[in-house]
């Protein structure tokens, strides 16, 4: 019986978890789907936010779009994260930081790339000081568009990583 | 024009020596020569008619056709008069000019700030480094000969476990795509001038 996480009040399926569990008392399901339905829900993200961008990433976490109703809450340091969400332009000068705090970040870990500048370099593409896109020092899972996104944007990723997650598989056969 | 900065005007002109003295705008300007700035600061800094008691700010100027290619620009604010002034020192690229830091220490990180962004040389200041770009960076980069892109990039190497510095390589060269921008020369005045004349 596989567990599915998408809010439906009424999906049949849920209807019959119920049914089985007030009959049994217990749900069986696969372990993988257990271990996503798990880390999906608990996508702990770590701040990073070196410009505007931050700014967007702020709004998410407030009431009004309210990403902790995903359970996804912010946390200030790598070691308690699950995704780091890189909001806005980095520099050279900041590169080997932002590395030291993804190689803390215990596994499995995923990384957001928010806004222009974190994607590409965006507007600061030509400059001698910026990185052409954070991916040259961390592999990123999700690009976010936008200068900056909105939060409705990041929050799109942000289930969009959630959606990458359900399809990976977790024990190696 | 306000009595204040009339009256700053005429102590900074009896006192300092300084090369030029204007006013326009309403804004107080000096020009002086580099030795003269630590008499100079400290005049304006305890005077009566001016009582300059913070440093705004220090700027550098890149002018490379000249000899002496260096302008470093102070702004100074009195509360007391309400009036702001601004020093103008032209200095080359091999000259060094005194830190004002024992006057102001304020003016420490403008200083640095000048020194990492045009490498002007400040004598006795307790500090010099350089302030703002990657650590071992080479070259001043608002300097008009340096390059737009900088000469190295970064990327962190997953052999060497670490982030390594690499020669520029730009995938699609910087395009310009403004054709009469008047940011792109900085000469254009005169030419129009000379249009039309």
């Amino acid at each position: 019986m596989a567990m599915n996480t998408d809010i439906q009040e009424t999906s049949p399926e849920l209807e019959k978890l119920k049914e089985l569990y007030a009959d049994k008392g217990f749900v069986v399901t696969s372990i993988n789907n257990l271990i996503n339905w798990a880390r999906t829900g608990s996508l702990h993200w770590m701040t990073f936010g070196l410009a505007c961008c931050a700014v967007e990433m702020m709004h998410v976490g407030t009431p009004r779009y309210d990403v902790e109703r995903f359970g996804a809450a912010p946390r200030a340091s790598p070691r308690h994260a699950d995704v780091l969400i890189v909001a806005g332009t980095l520099t050279n000068k900041m590169a080997s930081a932002l590395r030291k705090a993804y190689d803390q970040m215990p596994e499995p870990r995923y990384v957001i790339s928010m806004g222009s500048c974190a994607n590409g370099g965006g507007y600061y593409h030509y400059s001698y000081s910026v990185v052409r896109g954070c991916d040259r020092i961390i592999p990123v899972d999700v690009y976010v568009p936008g200068c900056p996104p909105t939060a409705e944007g990041l929050l799109y990723g942000l289930l969009q990583l959630q959606k990458k997650i359900r399809r990976e598989g977790n024990i190696k056969r | 024009m306000s009595k204040s900065i009339e009256a700053a005007k005429e102590a900074i002109k009896k006192n300092c020596n300084p090369i030029k003295i204007s006013d326009d705008f309403n804004q107080l300007q000096i020009f002086i020569s580099a030795n003269q700035i630590l008499d100079v600061v400290d005049f304006i800094k305890n005077d009566e008619a001016c009582e300059f008691r913070q440093i705004t700010d220090i700027a550098g100027v890149d002018f490379p056709e000249r000899t002496k290619r260096f302008d470093v620009i102070y702004h100074f604010l009195s509360f007391k008069h309400n009036i702001r002034l601004r020093i103008k020192i032209t200095v080359s690229e091999t000259e060094t000019i005194s830190s004002i830091t024992s006057i102001f220490p304020a003016a420490n990180w403008f200083e640095r700030e000048a020194f990492d962004m045009y490498g002007i040389q400040f004598k006795d200041h307790p500090d010099l480094r350089r302030i703002l770009t990657d650590y071992g960076f080479e070259g001043y980069p608002l300097r008009k000969d340096f390059p737009l892109s900088g000469n190295v990039e970064i990327r962190y190497d997953e052999i060497d476990k670490k982030i390594i510095h690499e020669p520029v390589n730009l995938q699609q060269d910087f395009r310009s795509f403004d054709i009469q921008s008047p940011w792109e020369r900085t000469n254009y005045l005169k030419e129009d001038k000379k249009n039309n004349e």
